[in-house]
This record gives structure tokens, sequence and C-alpha cells, in this order.
């Protein structure tokens, strides 16, 4: 068995407020295996986003991680010092944000920010550096990347800006990438170029990726294994093609049916009744047994913790006898 | 076919984004526009629903906002119910036909006033087209109208944020409905919500539909939404129409290579194994758009005439595409 | 699937929202704002809260709290002049908390009526910046194109000179309109109009800008969309929505105003002698500064720095507090 690159045990993220300890991300465990696409579904306020956060060391104060532990192959970060998470970030976690425009400096040509990149890991000189940059632009499918490579981020267009920030993330070579929301800023059009740009070249160098989004599509078509959270909690965890075609969560099980399919003409969608609890309401016991169509008792007493049901699949339901208390 | 309610023709609509006076006549610029809609002309059927698809740049947002009169289209006229809304409409015929038709915003908390209550928020419409209607009957309207759309009428008293995005949007449906009209123009009434939420409010904007007997025009960059609410479907591309017909049968044999491309593009969400296609190159700018068929770069099958003759509408069947290639029978 | 899917006509209610308790009563929630939060979280807030209030009280209680009324001839005695604070006058024997000036008018009740002058002046001129700021501001805002030009062109060049030279130069003007007999009388409400004339363009600016921004809004296409005039679009959706940042500069503001009036007043253009503000207390201090006499000229400034002081800084602290990017 080879060891996961990256190992999230336990993870729970706290915002302290003067009202009390929100929690935005609880008891969260989950592990990707090198060169394999995750992908963490869920709707906003779900603590996805967050989860990449504390990953990367990012979570705005005064949120902070209360418990758990992150591991990235035999070294905890979770507990790093400022200084050291960031040589961490960037030369082995790689990251990729919705917005193009965050993740690039408008003042600056983006062969100074790969560069400048690439020298702060990797002991190269300026031309190797700025050969690697060219090589990564063109792997990215930037045409004419020796050419281009000396323009402004504002000189390309909103798909080939975020080709830039994916050679960007992969600058150091890393060992895992956190993808957050990547294509939903993009047109249908292109946000298809995207998902393979980014598939492909993570696929060649063996980097695994975490891809975080609201869009179901976009996972089934990239992820491997697929989380489903829900009011911070993992509802859900395991290959994709057996969540999407046979969720176990009630909760996945609406989701998957909410979204319209091309397929078919269904008169009306499936619908879960109300919205995501505020994380100042999370109810007692399940998260989602307000909401759920076969809640019992302990569903409103008992919290049930993320537990493996079959062979790679876990799910946090009573419905299922394997399921233990968290 | 029933009566037609909406009748769009040859609307355009040009904005000035030039450089400020001082700027141009320093730099020696000349004015640039840009052609947001271009000769768009369609009808919508009384009952029906009519969806415009595109991508970014394409002019369904503008499309929308000159039906409802928040732009006055450069050419072109919209005809509502056989009376033009062209220029200058006033007095009491434009309060008698403005109550006929409403509009539901994309952001949901941006198209409630943040300082309003619910209940005022809804009542708004009555103030303006029922002004004979006490205070009383407008408070058990707006109690009705609350309950219509899943809400409980004591939610009046609150203030838009104290509700969630799906709930807010709800609150928007209400106002909409509150006078009654008989035409709503949705812009993107989904796309700021989450999946499961969406799916509420799809249903919700069914089922009135079902029961008011509502007309909408529905603008969406979603396909699959689009697929699931639409009877008929207009594509548009930088501002031009390129293809218009029933949804069935544009979903099922679309004639357009965009309208392909974009079916090619949708994700694969029932897991079909089928692979989005990949489609070359992007939107270009709208301000300097390519000549001829403006989707010329981007097709397989662009020749000569298409980089040089802008192609016309041709109906084959129900539906009716904007491309040379169509039209020789080349695809 | 088993999720619910209820009939066509009859949609499914959503659930109820769960919201946290919230207190009753609008004094309860007041006491459990954000706002009130950050008040009592800051103790330079609570201590300006508590002089400016005692101040503005002061002032406005005078006539019934202050131990003399300095106005009345009456009762003034020329031999009490000059009476140091806290000690008892060589003539008469009466002894001042701080002293008197040189007609003998008690310091004290002079300041509390001289505040009250300053703070009627400084309000009245503000609402009157704001009133013309605002509708201005939204005017211009709302409408954009020529009218804005012209709004905002005027704002610049007015905003160019300093607001005490604009206030002056009105003041010129007026002395120049309103006959001899009248402008004793008028003198308060002219120097009114001069300082809210010279204050209304900051006003205009923000004003419009949060304008701008609040007409992009879709509440306000709603509203377009009904055919709602301009006028009560303006009224009633754009105006409660700009008013937050208004609030802010409008309390610094006063402070400014209160500073405006009481140079005036220093200047010798301001208030008429028979109703003396703080401003021309100042002035008649500075006229025995040298000659030993400091109380008359300390007390009045004091106050005149303690009010404008404690104005600004509930002015600086209202700015954080309703800014969502500091909190």
């Amino acid at each position: 068995m080879t060891q996961p690159v990256l190992s999230v045990r336990n993870l729970t993220v706290e915002f302290p407020t003067r009202r009390g300890i929100l929690t935005a991300v609880q008891d969260i465990t989950f592990d990707i295996m090198p060169g394999e696409v995750l992908g963490v579904v869920g709707e906003s306020g779900a603590g996805k986003s967050m989860t990449g956060a504390a990953i990367i060391g990012l979570i705005d104060p005064p949120g902070r991680i209360a418990k758990g532990e992150i591991w990235l192959g035999d070294q905890r970060i979770d507990n790093l010092a400022p200084d050291r998470m960031r040589k961490i970030r960037g030369r082995r976690i790689g990251m990729i944000f919705q917005d193009p425009l965050t993740s690039l400096n408008p003042l600056y040509r983006i062969s100074r920010q790969l560069i400048e990149t690439i020298r702060t890991h990797l002991p190269l000189s300026q031309a190797d550096a700025r050969k690697r940059a060219i090589k990564l632009l063109d792997d990215v499918g930037i045409p004419d990347a020796a050419r281009r490579i000396d323009d402004y981020p504002h000189q390309f267009s909103g798909g080939m800006r975020q080709r830039v920030v994916i050679a960007l993330a992969l600058c150091a070579d890393p060992e895992v990438v956190i993808a957050d929301e990547p294509t939903t800023a993009l047109d249908v059009s292109v946000q298809a170029q995207i998902i393979d740009v980014m598939k492909e070249i993570c696929a060649e160098r063996g980097a695994a990726i975490m891809l975080v989004t609201h869009d179901m599509g976009v996972i089934a078509e990239t992820a491997d294994r697929v989380a489903v959270m829900y009011a911070g909690r993992l509802a859900e965890i395991g290959p994709v093609a057996s969540v999407i075609k046979n969720a176990k969560h009630p909760y996945s099980q609406g989701l998957m049916g909410a979204i319209p399919k091309l397929g078919e003409n269904l008169d009306r969608l499936v619908h879960i009744p109300g919205s995501m609890p505020r994380l100042n309401a999370i109810p007692q016991g399940c998260a989602f047994n307000p909401r759920c169509p076969q809640v019992f008792d302990k569903c409103r007493t008992h919290r049930p913790a993320a537990s493996e049901i079959e062979p790679g699949r876990r799910a946090a339901c009573w419905l299922y006898p394997e399921v233990t208390e968290a | 076919m029933s009566d037609t309610l909406l009748d769009v023709r040859h609307l355009s609509r040009r904005f000035d984004v030039s450089a400020p006076w001082l700027n141009r006549k320093l730099e020696g610029l000349d004015k640039t526009y840009v052609n947001a809609v271009k000769d768009v002309s369609f009808t919508v059927a009384k009952g029906q629903t009519f969806a415009l698809v595109g991508e970014s740049g394409s002019g369904k947002s503008t499309i929308a906002r000159l039906i409802v009169g928040l732009l006055e289209p450069t050419e072109g006229e919209i005809v509502f119910d056989g009376t033009s809304l062209a220029r200058g409409l006033k007095g009491a015929e434009a309060r008698r036909l403005r109550r006929r038709f409403q509009m539901i915003f994309q952001d949901p908390l941006a198209s409630l006033n943040p300082r309003w209550r619910v209940t005022d928020i809804i009542a708004e419409p009555l103030r303006v087209f029922e002004r004979s209607m006490n205070d009383r009957a407008r408070h058990l309207r707006v109690g009705e109208l609350l309950t219509l759309v899943g809400l409980s009428p004591e939610d009046g008293l609150k203030f838009p944020h104290q509700f969630s995005g799906g709930q807010r949007q709800r609150i928007a449906i209400a106002r909409a409905l509150a006078a009654n009209p008989e035409f709503i123009v949705c812009d993107e009434p989904t796309s700021a919500l989450d999946v499961s939420v969406q799916a509420q409010i799809l249903n919700l904007m069914k089922d009135l539909q079902d029961e008011f007997g509502l007309t909408y025009v529905f603008i969406s960059h979603n396909l699959q939404v689009v697929r699931h609410m639409a009877t008929e479907i207009g594509v548009l591309y930088l501002g031009r129409l390129a293809e218009v017909g029933e949804a069935e049968a544009l979903f099922a044999t679309p004639q357009h290579p965009y309208t392909r491309m974009l079916l090619d593009a949708v994700p694969d969400i029932e897991m079909t194994g089928r692979r989005r296609k990949k489609v070359e190159g992007e939107i270009p700018s709208p301000i300097d758009p390519p000549p001829g068929c403006p989707f010329h770069p981007r097709c397989p099958f662009a020749n000569a005439r298409c980089r040089s003759e802008v192609p016309g509408l041709t109906r084959r069947g129900p539906q009716a595409a904007a491309c040379h290639a169509v039209e020789e029978g080349r695809i | 699937m088993t999720m619910t899917n209820p009939t066509p006509g009859n949609p499914a209610p959503a659930a109820k929202p769960i919201v946290p308790p919230k207190p009753q009563g609008r004094l309860k929630a007041a006491l459990d704002s954000d706002i009130f939060y950050s008040w009592r979280r800051s103790p330079v807030t609570i201590v300006a809260t508590v002089v400016a209030l005692a101040l503005i009280l002061m002032a406005i209680l005078a006539p019934w709290i202050a131990p003399h009324n300095p106005f009345d001839p009456a009762s003034l005695n020329l031999m009490d002049g000059f009476t140091p604070p806290m000690t008892e006058n060589q003539f008469t024997g009466n002894s001042y908390a701080l002293g008197t000036d040189n007609q003998g008018r008690d310091m004290l009740s002079s300041i509390m009526y001289g505040s009250r002058i300053s703070l009627f002046v400084g309000a009245m001129a503000t609402a009157f910046a704001i009133t013309l700021g605002v509708s201005l501001g939204l005017v211009a805002g709302y409408n954009g194109g020529m009218i804005d030009g012209i709004i905002m062109r005027i704002a610049d060049i007015q905003l160019s000179f300093p607001g005490i030279l604009i206030a002056l130069l009105i003041f010129g003007i007026a002395r120049g309109v309103i006959p001899a007999n009248q402008q004793e009388s008028m003198a308060i409400w002219v120097l009114i109009i001069a300082i809210g004339l010279s204050n209304w363009a900051q006003f205009a600016r923000t004003v419009r800008g949060a304008t701008m921004v609040e007409r992009q809004k879709d509440y306000v296409s709603a509203a377009r969309i009904m055919g709602v005039h301009p006028f009560l679009i303006l009224l009633r959706h754009v105006l409660p929505n700009v008013l937050g940042p208004v609030l802010v500069i409008g309390t610094i503001g006063l402070a400014l105003a209160i500073i405006e009036e009481a140079t005036l007043s220093f200047l010798g253009v301001g208030v008429p002698p028979t109703q003396p503000s703080l401003g021309t207390l100042i002035r008649i201090g500075q006229q025995f500064l040298f000659s030993g006499e400091w109380w008359i000229l300390l007390f009045p400034a004091l106050t005149l720095i303690l009010l404008a002081l404690s104005v600004n800084l509930l002015g600086d602290w209202l700015r954080d507090a309703l800014n969502p990017k500091l909190r």
C-alpha cells in the first residue's frame, strides 16, 4: 500500500466570535494518494474552501485549526511556523484559485512572476528558470509561449490567464495541487479546455489534485474520488462513479437529483426542501436531519461519524448499521 | 401555435465605450462603440418559456434589459401584445402595460432593498399599480404571496439579509407576482444559487407558470437549466442569434456549429463516458468582432464566404440557424 | 430516489429558517448590536461620548442651570471684573468658579451660553450643508451626464479653496446686501448659511459616489421597471442606502463647523457681540492674556477644544464601526 501524499485527520476549523465559537469545518478525515484527483463538493458555506485554506495554512484570522492533523507525506504541516509553511506552499503544494486575477500581479509581466516563483523554490539560474517557465506555458497550452511570456496578465483572455495560473502552481513540481473553483469564472466552452489541461499536466507530473468546486459536472469529469461536504462535515466520500450513480447519504442523493440533466426531460427536478443551516445554528445530531426525508429519532440526537460502509466508501448516516457515533 | 405575446423585431443596441472627450481629442482617438445586440428578432408565444442562451458577451442580459425598458434600443422595436414598447410610453397607458410584465434578477440580494422590510418590498408593485387598495387588503395580499412562494406571512417583518439566497429569490418572485403580471423576464435567476436551491426555485417557477399561465423569457448560460425550463430557445453569440427554434428539436438536432459546440461542452454529469469535446479558442472581444460570421475563427466548417459575409437566419424545419455551411448543406 | 417531490401547483414550504433567537424589543436589539459592541470595546469613544454629551447638555440647559445670566446687564457689576477663578473679589467679596471677564461676567455662565450659540450655529450649518450636499449628490449620481458634470465641477472648484475663505466671501456679500438695521438680527443666519455653503461639497461627493453604486443595483432596476418616479426612487430607495457615510462625515463636519464658526467669530465677522459664542469669548480673552488674566482666554478655548475633539473622535469611531472592511 502506498503512502498518501496528503492526509487530513479529524480536521476541525473554528472561528471564535463574540457570540460564541463557529465551527466551519468539523472532524474531517480523508487521504489523497499520489496522482489522484479528489473532488470536494458542497454548497456555499459547506466548508469546502475552508478545508483547502486549512491545508495551505491560509485561514483568515480569527479562524484557527482547533483539532486534528494535516500530513504532507511524512511531514506534519498544520502546526508549522508561518515562514516554514511559506516554503512548502508553492514548492510542495500548488494553488489555483477561482479568479486568475487574484493570483497574478497585474503590474508584473508573467515572465517575472513565473521566474521568481521558480527561483524561490528551485536552485536554477535566471536563464534556466526562464526556459522552464516557457516550457511550462507551452505545456499548459499557451500558443507561442516564448513570446507571450513577456506579456502582462491583462493581455491574456480569461481562459489563457487561468492556464498561466496553472503553470504558476506547477512551477516547482508540487506533490499536490489545491484547486479552488478553478473553472467557475470561465465560460462553458472554455471550462472543458482548462479541466483537460489541469488533468493532463498533473497526471504527467504525478501531482495529486484536491479539486474544490460546487459544480458536480466538473467533478464527474475530473475526479477519481469525491467527498461531499455539508455544514462543515463530511457527508460521504467514495469513488466518483459510485457516489454519482449510487449515492448513500440522503444529502448526496438529493444533490444528484437536483441537477438538471441534458439526457432527461423531467417535468420537475428532485429537490431538497429548506436550506443549509448557518454555522451558528447547526442542529443537534446529524446536521442534515431537519431536511432529511428519511430522518428518525437517533438522527436528531446523535451525530454520525463518517464510517466505512463499503470498501473504499464512507458515509455519515445512521441508515447504515456500520456507522458509529462521532 | 398560440398567440404571440412578445415580438422582438430587428433589435440592436450599441453602447458608447469611447474614452473621455478630452483624452479622445488629445490622443486623436475616434469614438468606440460596442454592438452588444445586433439585429435580433424572435417572438414569444403566450404561456411559453423562451430561453436566451449564451456565454459572456453574447448580449443576453442586454436583451432582457431592453425588453423591460431599462435600456432603449438603438434600432428595431419590441411589440408587447400588439403595442410597441418603443420610446415615449407615457401616463396611464404606460402603467397599464408595465403592470403586465416584471423581471427577476440574478443576484437576489442586490435586487432587494436592504433597508426595506420584506412586506414593503413585496407591496411595492401593489402601491404602484393598485392605488385603490387599502392597507389591510395589501397586507393580506402580501401574506398570500409569501405563502405562495413557500415562505410564511410572518417572514414579512424581517429584512432581506436575514434570509438565505434561495429564500431571497423567493421574495423577489413574490414581488414580481404581486400585481398579477402575465409576462416575466428572468435574468439568470438561479445562477447565484446552489444546485439544491436552484432545483427548488426552478420547480417553483414552473408551478407558478402552470398556475397563472405565465410567459417567461428565461436568460441563462446553463444549458441543463435551459433544457429543463424552455419550450423555445434562442442561442446568442456576440450579440447575434446563431440559432433559434423549438427546445426539443434544438437539443436533438442542433444545426449551428456553435450550438453543437455548446452542447458538447456540457459536463457529463450522468457519467455516460461521453467526453467533452475540446473547443478551440475563446470568445472574441465584442469591441472588435470578427468580420463575416462572428463564429468563424472558432468554426471547423468556416470558408471564405463565412469570413466576409454575415449569415442570416434560415429556417429549416422546427428551427432556424444563421450559418452559411448549414444553408449550403455542407454540414 | 426518495426525496420529496411535491405536486405541481403546491410548492413545498421551505423548512423554517434556523436563525438565532433575537432579543425582543428595540432597546435590547440595540444593546446587542455590533455597533454597540464596538462602542463598548473602545474606552476612548466612551470618554468622548460622555464629554460630548455633558457639553451638549450643558449648552442646551444653560438658561436653567447657569449660575448667572451674562446677557442681563442688570445683574452685572463692573466691580466684579477680572476676578480670578476660585478667589473672592477684593471689592465685592463674590467668588466665581472660573472667574469673571473685564465686565464682571461670570466665565462659567458665559461659556455655557457661548457653547449654546456655537453648537446651534454648528448644528444648523451642518444640517444645511447635509441637505444641500445630499440632494445635489443624489441628483448628480443618479442622472449622470451633464447635470453630474456641472454639479461636480462646482464642488471641485469649491473644494480647492479653504472653507473659511468661502465663508468669509459669502459673509462679505451678505453684509453688502442686507440693510444695516437688520444686520444684527440676521447675522447668525448669515453665518449658518456661510458655513453651510462652504461645507456641502464633501457631502455631495460622497453621496454621488454611493448613489452611482446603488443606482446599478437591481432593486433600483426593479422599481424602474414598475415605472416608479425617479424622485421617489431617489427618496425611498437610494437615500436610505447612502446615509451611512453621510452620518460619519456629518459628525466630523459638525466638529469642523464649530471650529469654523469660532474662527469667524474670532476674526470678528461672526455672531454679534451681544450673543458671544465660544469664538467671541476667545477673541475677548486674548486681549487680556498678556496682562495676566489668563482665565478669560483659557476656559473658553479649552471648552472649544474638548467639544471639537470629542465630536471628532465620535465621528472617527463611527467611521470604523460602520466600515465592514475594518470589522
